[in-house]
């Protein structure tokens, strides 16, 4: 073998594992992307095969739990339905609100599929694409069996699209080593908070993980800053058009935004980084807090991919009331998560109903042993042993005072997307406090 | 035979299905979106035609112009990067060690997706775990920029791995456009006394003349077009720091629900592609067509 023929060899090992590198971790994207119909069988005496596409979010990476559980109640369906075959496409959070969109613009979306409550949904609902699906919510399998208020995210104009799987509130979560290592207490003030953050980031410890790059994450800082400041009602206003941004308690709260940023409060450059990558800032220790939805709970709960020793380290806050504030600290930022649709023009849509009718009850049964994450039906925790961060999560949310939607979730698409800019902005200080209120105000006005 | 291929019915069915598909699968979807321009659609519900409306926004509308001027600066960017692939292309095509190895080596990244690429510069980007800023707090730099975070940085940041990207490609059309040059002139001119120098600026250059138009061509349209590593490294953030007309235009189309606007920019983008093509050949016509003899 001449040396040449040495280095050539090397070299496409090389190529050979970076394209592999490249590829990794896709496995699970079913080829089946744009197919929104079906394969009807040709065989009329036998039970006519079915095949319903469903699209979610929950990568077996990131999502471990929830994967598991989808995968567990397909299984289950699709044993005491021999008939039908049920083919998922998995995407992650980002790529799939994106895919959604494409799809639903050359009207090809999946029989099944997820969405988000209220403004979200809205255009879909309005464009006739989802179908309405009261009949199920009223049901046999689902009657009584949601948490009251959750439906309603779903209903426009009486009619209900969508039915939700989860129910979320937004503790922030910290990690109870780092903290006792600078001797520091849970705050419930914000003073105490910001002495928080100080002593932190005086020893080299990034305060608070955050992933700006999506933006929604920034978000939830915004929403309870404003939440205590200025009060539940005031920012619900603001986004309906019937109150303003102008507010003094809003700008305010985008003032101790920037406070937080000057202080170094945030990790280092939040705002280039995914909601994963600073959430790994959370789990490597390197940050001591995080703000995030119970949808995180399988992380410090179940996982079995995360240690157990990072798992008890865990502990949760209820964010801090505001001195002088008009906020309730049982009020929280959250609500009714992801929740699951039929697509109108579903070629298999009666079976796409009975599926999802299925599956809706049946991650309520199953989702809080299996996964961990508190779904929008009722739980009866007296059955199982549960891990106590959730027991405690769990109780919060029944002695909660106010739930209030995500923003972004709440507003119509293309206000959504200045809200969202804008948080960008304002965390990386490109605009003041006030433009931050005249861009919103500009855009609720404007109203689509 | 001739007969045959003369016959203008001939001639249309041998063109007819690929004119059909050309028709298809590009011309169309152009008219399409030009006339999407036209109307307020949100891609779901019904059009509202409303004429040049959302082009007369297009004019006033600063995000735009902002993108537009990122894209222009990386066109220009690429641009001036070709003189470093035409530069390296001319040092591998000559005798020197190794030069089958190095060409391998700048081949390589254009093996990867794009997605791939993307991935591997945000962990070299990372702000603080980054290959990149880890080495910088090892030489002693305190504070090192967190690169796609800050606005003043983060476009020369992905312009980094966007020339990477494409290094390859450029270096392997003038590789070949080097190697088709007979040897015979090079000769001719070193036994006139010529130096290399001489060589590459008199004889090789002038024969690459219309292989450097094309790429020129390519790459400054490739860049006005470009979108997926900025996508996936930075979505066009933070605040818009790193928007480029294409991000824009699927920002507006898929993210704001914004399906006209978005088409207006899609048509405003083809037609600034288009001029620029005609403006590159314009510049660059020669009168006289050099050739080997």
């Amino acid at each position: 073998m001449s040396k040449n023929k040495v280095t050539q060899g090397l070299l496409l090992t090389l190529v050979l594992m970076l394209v592999l590198a490249g590829c990794g971790g896709k496995n699970n994207n079913a080829t089946n992307a744009a197919n929104g119909g079906n394969t009807p069988a040709t065989d009329a005496t036998a039970e006519q095969k079915v095949t319903i596409n469903m699209m979610h979010l929950w990568p077996a990476g990131v999502s471990a739990q929830q994967n598991k559980l989808v995968n567990q109640i397909i299984d289950q369906y699709q044993t005491d339905h021999p008939n039908v075959t049920i083919k998922e496409e998995v995407l992650d959070n980002e790529q799939y609100k994106n895919k959604l969109k494409v799809l639903s613009a050359s009207n090809e979306l999946p029989d099944v599929g997820i969405t988000w409550a209220a403004g979200f949904m809205e255009p879909y609902v309005k464009g006739g694409l989802f179908a309405p699906i009261d009949d199920i919510k009223d049901g046999a399998l689902l009657k009584d069996k949601f948490v009251a208020g959750t439906t309603e995210a779903y209903a426009i104009d009486g009619k209900t699209y969508a039915l939700p799987i989860e129910l979320n509130i937004s503790p922030i979560y910290y990690n109870k080593a780092i903290f006792e290592k600078y001797n520091l207490q849970a705050p419930t003030t914000y003073t105490e908070f910001k002495e928080v953050v100080k002593t932190l980031s005086e020893n080299g410890i990034a305060p608070i993980a955050l992933g700006n790059k999506d933006r929604w994450t920034g978000s939830l800082w915004y929403m309870y800053l404003a939440d205590r400041i200025a009060g539940n009602d005031t920012l619900k206003n603001a986004i309906a058009g019937s109150g303003t941004f102008d507010d003094p308690g809003l700008v305010q709260a985008a003032t101790e935004i920037q406070t937080l940023v000057e202080m170094n409060g945030f990790n280092k450059g939040f705002n280039g980084l995914s909601n994963d990558e600073g959430k790994a800032e959370f789990m490597n220790e390197k940050a001591g807090m995080y703000l995030m939805g119970t949808w995180e709970l399988p992380n410090f709960t179940t996982n079995p991919d995360i240690p157990q020793e990072f798992k008890d380290k865990v502990g949760f806050f209820k964010f801090p009331t505001v001195e002088n504030g008009k906020g309730n600290i049982n009020s929280w930022v959250g609500g009714p998560g992801v929740g699951l649709f039929v697509a109108e023009n579903s070629k298999v849509k009666e079976e796409a109903k009975a599926f999802m009718e299925y599956f809706v009850s049946k991650w309520g049964e199953d989702s809080v042993t299996t996964a961990g994450v508190i779904p929008a039906t009722k739980v009866d925790t007296t059955k199982t042993e549960l891990p106590q961060l959730y027991v405690d999560l769990l109780n919060e949310l029944n002695n909660a005072s106010s739930i209030t939607l995500f923003a972004d979730v709440q507003m119509k698409p293309s206000a959504a997307q200045v809200h969202l800019d804008m948080i960008q902005a304002l965390f990386g200080k490109a605009v003041t406090p006030e433009q931050f209120a005249t861009k919103h105000k500009e855009a609720i006005e404007k109203g689509n | 035979m001739e007969k045959v291929m003369s016959n203008k019915l001939v001639i249309a069915l041998y063109v007819l299905p690929s004119l059909l598909l050309i028709m298809g699968i590009i011309y169309m979807p152009i008219v399409l979106t030009g006339y999407y321009g036209l109307n307020e659609w949100n891609g779901i519900g019904k059009m509202t035609f409303i004429g040049l409306e959302n082009y007369k926004h297009l004019i006033q509308d600063s995000t735009f112009w902002s993108s537009a001027f990122h894209s222009f600066e990386l066109a220009l960017f690429s641009g001036i990067s070709l003189i470093g692939y035409l530069l390296i292309a001319l040092v591998l095509s000559g005798k020197i060690k190794g030069a089958n190895l190095l060409r391998k080596i700048y081949l390589i990244p254009m093996l990867l997706s794009s997605v791939a690429i993307a991935q591997l510069w945000m962990k070299i980007y990372h702000p603080t775990n980054g290959v990149l800023n880890t080495l910088l707090m090892s030489l002693g730099v305190d504070n090192p920029p967190a690169w796609l975070a800050e606005p003043s940085i983060v476009l020369l940041a992905l312009f980094v791995p966007i020339i990477w990207q494409y290094a390859g490609f450029y270096i392997l059309i003038y590789y070949a456009a080097l190697k088709n040059i007979p040897e015979s002139l090079m000769e001719a001119a070193r036994i006139d006394g010529a130096n290399p120098w001489q060589i590459a600026t008199r004889i090789k250059l002038p024969l690459m003349s219309e292989v450097i138009k094309v790429t020129i061509v390519l790459s400054v349209v490739g860049s006005l077009k470009y979108f997926d590593l900025i996508y996936v490294m930075t979505d066009g953030g933070p605040n818009g720091a790193s928007e480029v007309m294409a991000s824009y235009m699927y920002h507006k189309a898929f993210r704001s629900f914004d399906f006209g606007y978005g088409s207006a920019i899609g048509f405003f983008l083809l037609l600034v592609c288009l001029v620029a093509t005609y403006l590159i050949r314009k510049a660059t016509a020669s009168k006289e067509t050099i050739q080997y003899s």
